[in-house]
């Protein structure tokens, strides 16, 4: 005679699934998943790719970037200077000068290729991203503005080795 | 005449407290178990949140669309929320605290009910959507096939308790000292549970609302107050049949081992317990389940909950003569 | 005819026996706009009550234009678009089309590189499927399953993000191998974009996790009566039909047909790791969700093999600084999330494609709703399209 052994129904097994999972969320020992947003931040990755950050001194107003972006968002505008010769009776040397370097945030796309086709160090990742506006025309930051973000440009942090 | 008004008002009163207490068992309740806090800002970590909601849904705009048949459009959802609100006057929270005991309670109640299926189906017709009219058919077929189960059920505690007044019911459990849920009526207690949970449209049995399909089926086009009224009725629908069910199943408001003479105390707050008990087994299941197919919930209806409950009056009213 | 002639009946039930009701069956617009399409997909259905008789899908409402848009740009800027075909698991979108511009190129990819790419491609596995998960219990009517799904999702996509710096369109890949450092400068190209510290540890937990959610959704979900009801038996394709329509991915795994395009690359190192592939029997909606389950299993297994035995390495070939692929055609297939993903790319010399053609699974197992759903319920519908778990950036593209 075949031993009867009833089967907990599965519906079962999930009530109580779904039952365990409210204690937990009710029980001070098991941890919060959620963040509670304008009240606490999370912590982001040092390499999230929040705002982009303008050395303005190394920038030479070569391009590349302003060419290489997908979208074209980045605009440009420089011009160069003469420069007082570095040794008396030399050549004097011209130097170029950022008038305009934009980069309008409304098209960008946030894809790294203007960060790392920069041979001068110019330009730098930074997690920052919250720098929403009500008008469109904001989201076009101007130079004063992509160089403030160089202060929340995180350090080249550890590798896994 | 005073107590006529006293009476109504404590009608509304209750109502709409049971509605709200429901409200939060129901949207708190499923944030705890979707491993979230729920509402948290309004006030009291988040617990007033139904005032902010019904706040909410008065200053809005009333839409109603310009093909839809106005007079029937306007009037649906008062059907259902006077079927809603009428089932409060029966529950007894104790043997004198009782709106009307009526001596045909049970039987009030069931006939009074019935009355929600006009409403959702006239919602979901005179709204000129496809959408919409697709949800209250189901549910007008859901809701008829669902009624049969409900009142079979009752039968059987009614043959076992020999009388319809809901006070005489929980006098007669009070006499045979245990509820008739443990004694003999566990059968007619799950079927009352599952018919109860179609007749208000919840998860499992909610085709009509459809959430994924219809987006709100058969309310879609309702807006402002008419859909507050819709979505509160559901609320208040569900306390009063969990509540009901805890008076003819559970014992209603006795407690065993307590003096009969502070019952007026007591009642009301064991019938609470009850009710609340019997509801967040009811969320839990909402928050647990999909939801079944139209054609598949209309087999279980009458295939299956049917031929149980009438067994189930079959085997009762047969004990009831031999014993 | 619609009259009736009194005198030519003698009794009534002859009459109301006769008379015939015109009825016309409903056309229903399953809008663009509607909760449970994936997207902007608009199927315009015959229905008779709850019976659907036609289905005809309507498609390109989020076309994009990525072919167009391929022929004036280079592969760099090509790489960052491709990721936003599919964009529930935003790598692997961009390995087929790397790895075509390499096999023309003939460079040879060093095997950090080619394991960092595996590892991060089951990761976006995972996140599909996890995606999948959540949304089709919301479809079915099961309101909780998403939010675990989508808790457990954030832990992967922390994972991504600590890595390539995005999280779903992580523009990690380069021809050659992955992306080697922060930029051209003197001090950024010191900073290497190799795995960061504490990426294993994470990993590890990350993946037992998955391996718990997944057994999670197989008794919630799986387990449940009436999920069973509502999947079982619904939507059976054949495996005939299925591989004439073309169809690929985890659909025609649950027909029965024992076929994964992960077997049959060389560009990532499948054959070093050890794993199973799930084949459903009968071709139903059950079967479609049990295989994706599985797969998940089996995806955070291949990552906890992965990271055991790292190799060491370059991350990127040496290529040339302006990058020129050499005139040629190819064609690479992948195993994607959803289905099979190709890639053709036209060369001509040049710094971009001159055409490039992508094919995705999803446009491909789109065809098979008129198919599948004739005669079905209106709820079944609802069902059908959730198992097949298209996104309509594939289908449209």
């Amino acid at each position: 005679m075949k031993t009867f052994r009833p089967k907990i129904p599965g519906f079962l097994i999930g009530m109580k699934i779904v039952i365990v999972n409210m204690f937990k969320t009710l029980s001070p020992f098991h941890s919060n998943p959620n963040v509670n947003y304008p009240f606490e931040k999370e912590k982001v990755a040092p390499r999230a790719r929040g705002v982009i950050a303008l050395d303005q001194d190394a920038c030479t107003s070569c391009m590349l970037c302003a060419r290489q972006c997908p979208d074209w968002c980045i605009y440009i505008e420089g011009h160069k200077e003469l420069q007082p010769p570095s040794t008396p009776g030399g050549r004097q040397r011209s130097r170029a000068v950022l008038d305009r370097f934009d980069i309008d945030y409304a098209l960008c796309m946030y894809c790294g290729i203007c960060v790392e086709v920069c041979p001068f160090d110019a330009l730098f990742w930074s997690p920052e991203y919250e720098y929403s506006e009500f008008n469109m025309g904001d989201m076009l930051h101007n130079k004063t503005r992509l160089d403030d973000w160089l202060k929340t440009v995180p350090e080249p942090e550890g590798l896994e080795n | 005449m005073t107590d006529v008004l006293i009476k109504v008002g404590f009608v509304a009163l209750a109502a709409l407290n049971g509605a709200v207490i429901f409200t939060i068992m129901d949207v708190k309740g499923a944030s705890w178990m979707q491993r979230r806090p729920g509402p948290l800002h309004v006030g009291l970590r988040g617990f007033i949140f139904p005032l902010a909601e019904i706040l909410k849904f008065v200053q809005k705009e009333d839409i109603i669309p310009t093909d839809v048949d106005r007079p029937v459009f306007k009037w649906a959802p008062a059907y259902v929320v006077i079927s809603a609100v009428a089932l409060f006057a029966v529950v007894p929270l104790s043997p004198t605290l009782v709106v009307a005991d009526l001596e045909l309670g049970v039987f009030f109640a069931l006939a009074i009910s019935s009355l929600s299926t006009i409403g959702v189906l006239t919602a979901g017709w005179s709204s000129a959507n496809k959408f919409s009219l697709m949800g209250g058919l189901r549910a007008a077929g859901q809701l008829i096939a669902y009624e049969l189960p409900l009142i079979l059920a009752v039968v059987g505690v009614v043959i076992q308790a020999e009388t319809m007044s809901l006070v005489g019911i929980v006098e007669k459990q009070i006499e045979w000292g245990v509820p008739f849920a443990f004694s003999g009526q566990i059968v007619a207690f799950l079927i009352f549970m599952v018919a109860a949970t179609a007749e208000m449209m919840r998860v499992p049995f909610d085709m009509p609302i459809g959430e994924s399909e219809l987006t709100m089926g058969f309310m879609t086009e309702y807006s402002g107050i008419r859909f507050l009224i819709f979505y509160i009725s559901e609320y208040m629908s569900m306390f009063v049949l969990c509540a009901i069910a805890s008076t003819l199943f559970l014992g209603g408001y006795h407690l065993p081992f307590l003096p009969v003479e502070w019952v007026n105390i007591y009642g009301p707050i064991s019938l609470i317990t009850k009710t609340v008990i019997l509801g967040f087994i009811l969320v839990a299941v909402r928050w647990s389940f999909p939801r079944f197919r139209e054609d598949q919930l209309q087999s279980l209806a009458w295939k299956f909950l049917i031929p149980a409950s009438l067994l189930n009056i079959l085997v009762t009213a047969i004990l009831k003569v031999v014993l | 005819m619609n009259t009736i002639d009194p005198q030519n009946f003698q009794t009534i039930s002859e009459a109301s026996v006769s008379v015939e009701i015109e009825t016309e069956d409903m056309t229903l617009n399953i809008g663009p706009q509607h909760p449970s399409t994936h997207g902007v997909l608009r199927l315009v259905a015959k229905v008779d009550g709850e019976k659907v008789y036609n289905v005809e899908p309507v498609l390109g409402y989020m076309h994009r234009g990525y072919e167009k848009l391929a022929e004036v740009r280079t592969y760099p800027q090509i790489t960052t678009l491709v990721n936003r075909i599919d964009w529930v698991a935003g790598f692997s979108n961009e390995i087929p089309f790397i790895a075509g511009a390499e096999r023309l190129m003939e460079i040879e990819v060093p095997e950090r590189a080619k394991q960092i790419r595996l590892i991060l491609t089951e990761m976006a596995r995972i996140c599909s499927h996890f995606v999948f998960n959540g949304a089709y219990a919301l479809e079915v009517g099961a309101l909780t399953p998403i939010f675990y799904a989508m808790e457990d999702r954030e832990r992967v996509l922390d994972l991504i993000e600590s890595v390539t710096g995005g999280r779903f369109h992580p523009n990690f890949n380069r021809i050659g191998g992955v992306k080697p450092a922060a930029g051209s400068g003197p001090t950024t190209k010191k900073n290497i974009q190799d795995l960061p510290a504490g990426f294993y540890r994470d990993t590890k937990i990350a993946m037992d996790k998955v391996i718990e959610a997944a057994d999670k959704f197989q008794n919630l979900i799986g387990g449940n009566e009436v999920f069973h009801k509502r999947t079982k038996n619904i939507g059976v394709l054949s495996k005939e039909t299925a591989e004439a329509y073309g169809v690929s991915g985890p659909i025609l795994r649950a027909s029965g047909v024992k076929s994964d395009l992960r077997t049959q690359t060389d560009y990532l190192p499948y054959d070093k790791f050890d794993f199973e592939i799930p084949i459903g029997q009968n071709g139903d909606c059950y079967d479609r969700w049990d295989v994706r389950t599985r797969e998940m299993i089996e995806s955070a297994k291949i990552v906890l093999q992965a990271i055991e035995d790292m190799p060491s390495g370059p991350l990127q070939a040496k290529v040339p600084k302006v990058i020129k692929v050499p005139a040629g055609r190819t064609y690479v297939r992948a195993e994607n999330p959803k289905g099979e993903m190709g890639y053709y790319i036209v060369s001509e010399g040049g710094l971009g494609p001159y055409r490039l053609k992508v094919r995705t699974a999803s446009f491909s197992n789109v065809s098979i709703l008129p198919v599948m759903l004739e005669g079905a319920l209106l709820p079944d519908l609802i069902a059908i399209m959730g198992s097949l778990d298209f996104v309509l950036g594939d289908v449209d593209r």
